[in-house]
């Protein structure tokens, strides 16, 4: 049982109560919407009466299901318009606070609330969405959950749940040139498994996640999921203050100055008992890429896809599953494999300083004939603090597409879609059979310098060979 | 409330480790508003390429109640629309090796019970349903064990969920909201409520 971690005193901190089946309930500071997971939970508050106890701490936005070419309304796809206009609906009806497309702070509900300061250190953070773990960057307690429980969060705020073991995950030293925070948790997650985070929140912590922005961060505690971890965390830090300071829902005046000292108070002890820790060399991390269909079928791009007998007995049926699907080879080489379509974006890779490192690797180079290849900003701030640093321009000189803010072709719930059998080189967060929207299409997931470095060479490449060809 | 102390019928044996939410319901079919219908669109994409084999599917497996899967299963997407599918279809419980927890949560919820078991148990049940499709399983949460024929063997959950089973509590909704004064204390003790952001 852990004992003194961030996690077990933000969890005593928001404990209501212990419920007689022995769950603890377990108060939530912030609960973000959106428009996929929320109808049917605001109808079944509705079906029993109940109202929403604190409208005040739901934060609602349209991310999923939002077209990224035409936005004009009403929707092309009209389910996707029925969607919309029943978020609307709900949110003014509940007098919930909404960010419409247009209002200039629309976006991926993972990328709008840390950009505008709702996320906070020592919150705890609920919303119908299983990459709500990128809040745990700050600090914070956040994790998916079902339509159900939002409903259980609409009406009482709260939610009834069983404690998490902590496991921390410490990787120490300097990344090399060409490795970021998502080659991290893919090499994380490659070597746990993904379901080796069950029953598990994950603290990141070591000199290597110390060095890390806060959307570095963001980037690996997004993928704890993947994982299996449903939450994982960063202790809250000078560079967590200097980037929450001054943003719109930051604690301004004296309370900044108590806030700092609250967030301090909640940091792991030195001599936190964890229920397990694991420890990484960032020098043992290459550029990852996967190669199947779970996210934990993860290899460096200088290796071979592996063959049957590197691997145990558990991990083979999936691994056949994913050489007929993938139609790769064991030993294969993943470099020079061919892709038709790159993406740049999600809840994983859409931020500034994402879009920001794509652009220094397009500049000067084109996308291959052969290629499709788009840039998905995370919000509508995204978008424009980009436009006005010109990294537009640099993507569309380049040959990729610039689009309108969403979750796109992560999930596909939008127009955006891979066709048959495509390969997809993508900087979003799963891999799974069918998940780019086509039933065949095939997604191998990289850091967004791996996808540039693919979309201009048309195949699977080395970024670091961008590096000094630039 | 309903209490749920055990699930009988037939099984339906569903091989496999890590099958996600995507699988399960991809991601097309949550442009919707209401769970209604999803119960047809089960395992979807997995059904158009097995041609008729998938276990949802064949005929001997029709009308089953408890599906038997292995590792990980529901890993992925938060979406409720995955078990809210399964359960529209038909399915009242559920046995595996282990189940992702987003998941898990989101059966609970649903009153759907989903118990773990060890490897040689979870394959056992499912070669002697590939076998004989007619078995009657029992999934029995007070002594916590599966029956099947003349097999048994124990089963776990979590004290917690299983408690809420037993006491017809696993939908926490009523029992949550009853607690306001509690919840409204503990909101006042937490420094970021009262934090002016002006």
């Amino acid at each position: 049982m852990s004992k003194g971690t961030l996690f077990d005193k933000v969890w005593d901190l928001h404990t209501v109560d212990l419920l007689a089946s022995g769950q603890t309930q377990l108060f939530i500071g912030l609960h973000l919407i959106h428009e996929v997971t929320s109808p049917q939970a605001f109808a079944m508050l509705k079906e029993r009466g109940l109202r929403v106890m604190f409208p005040e701490r739901t934060v609602a936005t349209v991310d999923h299901i939002v077209p990224t070419e035409d936005q004009a309304r009403p929707f092309a796809d009209s389910l996707a318009e029925e969607m919309m206009a029943t978020l609307e609906k709900n949110v003014e009806e509940y007098g919930i606070r909404f960010y419409n497309v247009g209002s200039g702070s629309q976006g991926i509900v993972h990328v709008i609330a840390p950009e505008q300061g709702l996320t906070q250190p020592g919150m705890t953070i609920a919303c119908g969405d299983s990459h709500t773990s990128t809040h745990g960057a700050f600090g914070a307690i956040a994790f998916g959950i079902g339509t159900s429980q939002v409903r259980d969060v609409l009406a009482s705020q709260t939610l009834a749940l069983s404690k998490l073991k902590v496991r921390k995950i410490e990787v120490n030293g300097r990344l090399r040139p060409g490795v970021y925070a998502k080659d991290v948790i893919l090499h994380v997650i490659r070597k746990l498994g993904v379901k080796g985070g069950g029953g598990y929140a994950y603290e990141y912590a070591g000199s290597t996640i110390e060095q890390m922005s806060m959307e570095e961060r963001m980037t690996l505690c997004n993928m704890s999921i993947e994982g299996g971890a449903r939450c994982g965390y960063v202790n809250p830090d000078q560079v967590t203050y200097t980037y929450l300071k001054g943003k719109d829902f930051a604690p301004k005046g004296a309370d900044w100055e108590q806030a700092i000292a609250w967030w301090n108070s909640l940091r792991s002890d030195k001599e936190a008992e964890y229920d397990d820790v694991v420890v990484f060399d960032a020098d043992d991390i290459p550029p990852t890429i996967t190669w199947g269909i779970t996210p934990g079928q993860g290899i460096g791009v200088d290796e071979t896809i592996p063959t049957l007998d590197s691997l145990t007995a558990d991990e083979r049926p999936i691994a056949e599953e994913a050489y007929r699907y993938m139609d790769f080879e064991p030993g294969q080489p993943i470099k020079g494999a061919k892709v038709d379509v790159c993406f740049i974006g999600s809840c994983t890779n859409g931020r500034i300083s994402d879009l920001r490192e794509a652009a220094k690797f397009a500049q000067g180079h084109h996308v291959a004939e052969s290629v499709k290849a788009f840039v998905v900003p995370g919000s509508e701030r995204v978008k424009q603090q980009a436009e006005k640093e010109g990294l537009d321009k640099i993507f569309q000189a380049a040959g990729f597409e610039w689009r309108q803010p969403g979750c796109s072709m992560c999930l596909a719930m939008n127009p955006d879609k891979l066709q048959g059998r495509q390969l997809s080189a993508s900087s979003s967060n799963r891999n799974f059979k069918g998940r780019q929207g086509s039933a065949s299409g095939r997604t191998l997931l990289m850091s967004p310098a791996m996808v540039v470095s693919a979309a201009v060479t048309g195949q699977v490449s080395d970024v670091r060979d961008l590096i000094h060809s630039n | 409330m309903s209490q749920v102390t055990a699930v009988a019928g037939r099984g339906m044996p569903l091989v496999g480790n890590d099958i996600d939410t995507d699988r399960i319901i991809p991601a097309r079919f949550l442009r919707c508003v209401t769970f209604d219908g999803l119960g047809e669109q089960v395992f979807v994409d997995d059904r158009a390429q097995a041609q008729g084999e998938h276990p949802f599917d064949l005929s001997q497996f029709q009308g089953a109640k408890i599906l038997v899967v292995n590792r990980n299963f529901g890993c992925g997407s938060s979406r409720e629309h995955a078990p809210q599918a399964i359960a529209r279809w038909g399915i009242e419980g559920l046995i595996g090796e282990s189940f992702a927890e987003i998941f898990f949560g989101n059966c609970v919820a649903m009153g759907i019970p989903c118990l773990t078991a060890e490897s040689d148990v979870v394959n056992s049940l499912q070669k002697m349903l590939l076998e004989n499709p007619q078995l009657e399983l029992q999934l029995d949460l007070e002594k916590m064990q599966v029956s099947c024929g003349d097999f048994t063997a124990s089963v776990s959950m979590d004290k917690g969920p299983r408690q809420m089973f037993l006491n017809g509590a696993w939908d926490a909704c009523g029992q949550l909201v009853a607690h306001v004064d509690g919840i409204k204390a503990t909101a006042a003790k937490l420094p970021y409520i009262s934090w002016s952001n002006a």
